[in-house]
């Protein structure tokens, strides 16, 4: 399972790490309703006769998901982007990915991670920039890449800042470009805003993969291949990378009996709750199944109630 | 003025410890207490006073003080120095005039901490000792900080590997408590002698080769635990050795500038102020030592620190030594902090089995018994 900020991936692998069952749909901030979903379309796909043996968790829920799951492996996005891409295309240098809420670059020599990068603090090259300009537009989010790929002269959009860059696209849009240049203009905009944030200072060397949601958008990916004058692949599974490369973390993990389903039908809970101990006012988060404790985090001191055993 | 002095001081890692004890043998008759500990509200505080983009360290600094001034302080102790750090003193102690707090305000830098100044402004606060005592309670003052920095700097090495959660830390706080206590040098060489019994008993279980990563940065943000979400602790759970020269100790009697520059290499050659060529020249040092990966952390807006990190990513290309460079305010999510250092964990560990693989297939060929591991440092 790779649970983002905007979007909630499933997938079950088998023993050679083939993916045989995939998913993905909107998190809409409700991870945990997102997973059961997600788990329910997944065991649809599959026969009775698949029993899985192993589950990993990555992305922004991973804990909280993790903790639902009994995951055998809760492994950050970058550790399981690579370990996916990796599998898929083993002499791959770079990866470039663009979630809905941040955006890395990965470095890779020989199959090792040697290098990497997250943006910081800001959104203006990632997914939900465009979204949220895609709305601007009136245009469905899916059909931006279309839109961009028949501009002929994209507009220049400031690209520094999501703040200025909207205030651009609106300046624009008044002076009167079409909507396909606008579009094409944003999706370089993100391209320059990720290179400049996120690629500074690092060489990026081919093989190119560019993956996450946004790699689905085809004028991102030409605006890439525009910027960087190198060729650049996007798997077709790109937006599955990271629930791939958790589940290859997670194997070999001897999980005492195989995951089960049903966990679609038991009641999951999360309470936040701020400790009153001192002024530190951690908050902690508890998670509950059918009512149970499952698992609790917040908490930043020995004598705090985020402990198991001292919970409210 | 009121009466009787109390003396406080913003916190900076443990060694408020060491000024209370300073404090407190200086003027034996003032109520000496640092500002109450570190939390949320503190920061909350501070920021609410502060320019925005002021770093972090005023900010917290601010915080103490006002927390203080609450408890009943009338004396503020402020360093100063280095790089702007040392103009802060005095638009804190506007600020905090501003807010209508009546208080005493010493900054050190002020007089460039010149001795016969700081003389001076002992004796005018109404320090009664004669010079001797005056000077005997600094210089176990300065042998207390060496004490705690020699056992920090071997607890961040080990902490990774105790067989009992806990028992390190257990052991500095019993020094600690011994040396807030210390009224002489055979105080402190009590509490020292002990200190070593009870580390040299605590059990580990630390490879022989283990992985290995050094710190370098900003001063406050190393030090102060609470301003870096407590990134040595994280790093020693995943199992990390780590190493840190930055301490008080070095600050006031390792720093040589000259040296630094030199051992810097070819990577900077003129200051960029404050610690930025302590932080190329040890990284460089940690690049030869053959350390695993180096993190560097600052204030958010740094200046010295951000001239030092052009230098420190061609260092990192040239030695093939991963850097990851963190940037923390008031703002930073804990949240990414943590991915990107458990990424780091995962990156270092994986290139260390790779290159395990590598040089036990070299070693095939060779077959001497030749130890092809990585050199020790």
């Amino acid at each position: 399972m790779d649970i983002g900020s905007v979007s909630t991936k499933g997938v079950v692998v088998d023993r050679d790490g083939r993916i045989m069952a995939c998913e993905y749909l909107w998190t809409q901030g409700d991870p945990v309703s997102a997973t059961k979903k997600i788990i329910i379309s997944l065991q649809k796909q599959l026969s009775a006769r698949v029993s899985i043996e192993s589950v990993g968790t990555t992305g922004s829920a991973r804990r909280l998901i993790g903790a639902m799951l009994e995951a055998d492996a809760i492994k950050n996005e970058i550790t399981a982007h690579a370990k996916g891409t990796i599998a898929r295309h083993p002499d791959v240098r770079t990866i470039i990915e663009i979630g809905g809420q941040d955006s890395k670059l990965i470095l890779i020599n020989g199959c090792v991670v040697t290098d990497y990068a997250m943006n910081t603090l800001c959104a203006a090259g990632t997914g939900a920039f465009l979204s949220s300009q895609a709305k601007r537009l009136d245009i469905p989010v899916e059909e931006l890449g279309d839109v961009a790929l028949r501009s002929r002269h994209p507009a220049k959009i400031a690209a520094r800042c999501t703040v200025f860059a909207e205030s651009d696209l609106v300046h624009k849009a008044q002076a009167g470009y079409g909507k396909e240049d606008l579009v094409a203009g944003l999706c370089h905009a993100v391209v320059l805003n990720y290179l400049n944030n996120v690629g500074k200072g690092k060489q990026i060397l081919e093989p190119i993969v560019f993956q996450g949601g946004v790699s689905k958008n085809k004028g991102v990916v030409q605006a890439f291949r525009e910027e960087l004058g190198s060729d650049i692949s996007v798997d077709a599974d790109s937006h599955l990378m990271g629930a791939l490369g958790a589940a290859l973390l997670s194997r070999g993990a001897k999980r005492p009996k195989p995951f089960d389903c049903d966990i679609v039908d038991l009641h999951f809970q999360t309470g936040a709750h701020t400790c009153p101990g001192c002024a530190n006012h951690c908050e902690i988060i508890s998670f509950y199944r059918d009512g149970s404790l499952l698992d609790c985090w917040g908490n930043r001191c020995e004598k705090g109630l985020g402990k198991k055993e001292n919970v409210l | 003025m009121p009466d009787q002095l109390a003396i406080s001081f913003p916190h900076m890692g443990e060694y408020s410890i060491v000024f209370t004890q300073l404090m407190g043998h200086l003027f034996p008759t003032a109520r000496v207490f640092p500002a109450p500990p570190m939390t949320q509200k503190t920061v909350e505080l501070g920021s609410r006073y502060s320019p925005d983009f002021v770093c972090s360290p005023f900010k917290y600094n601010l915080g103490n003080y006002i927390e203080a001034l609450e408890q009943g302080a009338n004396v503020l102790f402020q360093t100063g120095m280095g790089c702007r750090y040392g103009y802060y003193g005095e638009l804190q102690e506007q600020i905090l005039r501003d807010l209508g707090y009546q208080f005493q305000f010493l900054c050190l830098s002020r007089e460039r901490a010149q001795a016969l100044a700081l003389y001076r402004s002992a004796r005018e606060l109404g320090c009664t000792l004669p010079l001797t005592q005056m000077l005997s309670a600094l210089l176990l003052a300065c042998e207390s900080i060496r004490a705690m920095d020699r056992y920090e700097y071997w607890m961040r090495e080990e902490m990774g590997f105790q067989s009992t959660p806990g028992s390190c830390e257990a052991v500095r706080k019993q020094l600690f408590e011994e040396i807030a206590q210390a009224h002489s040098l055979q105080d402190l060489q009590r509490a020292k002698n002990r200190c070593r019994q009870a580390a040299a008993a605590i059990r580990t279980d630390k490879p022989p080769n283990p992985l290995r990563v050094g710190i370098v940065g900003e001063l406050y943000t190393l030090m102060e635990p609470s301003s870096n979400f407590f990134v040595e602790q994280q790093l020693a759970k995943e199992g990390i050795s780590v190493s840190r020269v930055m301490g008080v100790w070095f600050l006031l009697f390792g720093k040589n500038h000259r040296q630094a520059l030199k051992n810097s290499g070819p990577y900077l050659w003129h200051t960029v102020g404050a610690n930025g060529v302590d932080s190329v020249s040890q990284s460089l040092a940690y690049a030869k030592k053959g350390y695993d990966g180096i993190i560097h952390m600052k204030s958010f807006g740094c200046i010295p620190e951000l001239n030092a990190t052009p230098a420190l990513m061609n260092l990192s290309r040239d030695w093939n030594i991963p850097i990851l460079h963190l940037s923390f305010d008031s703002h930073t999510s804990e949240t990414g902090v943590q991915t990107r250092l458990e990424a780091f964990a995962d990156m270092i560990r994986m290139k260390r089995e790779e290159g395990d693989v590598a040089n036990s297939q070299f070693g095939r060929g060779y077959r001497l018994g030749i130890h092809q591991g990585r050199g020790g440092g």
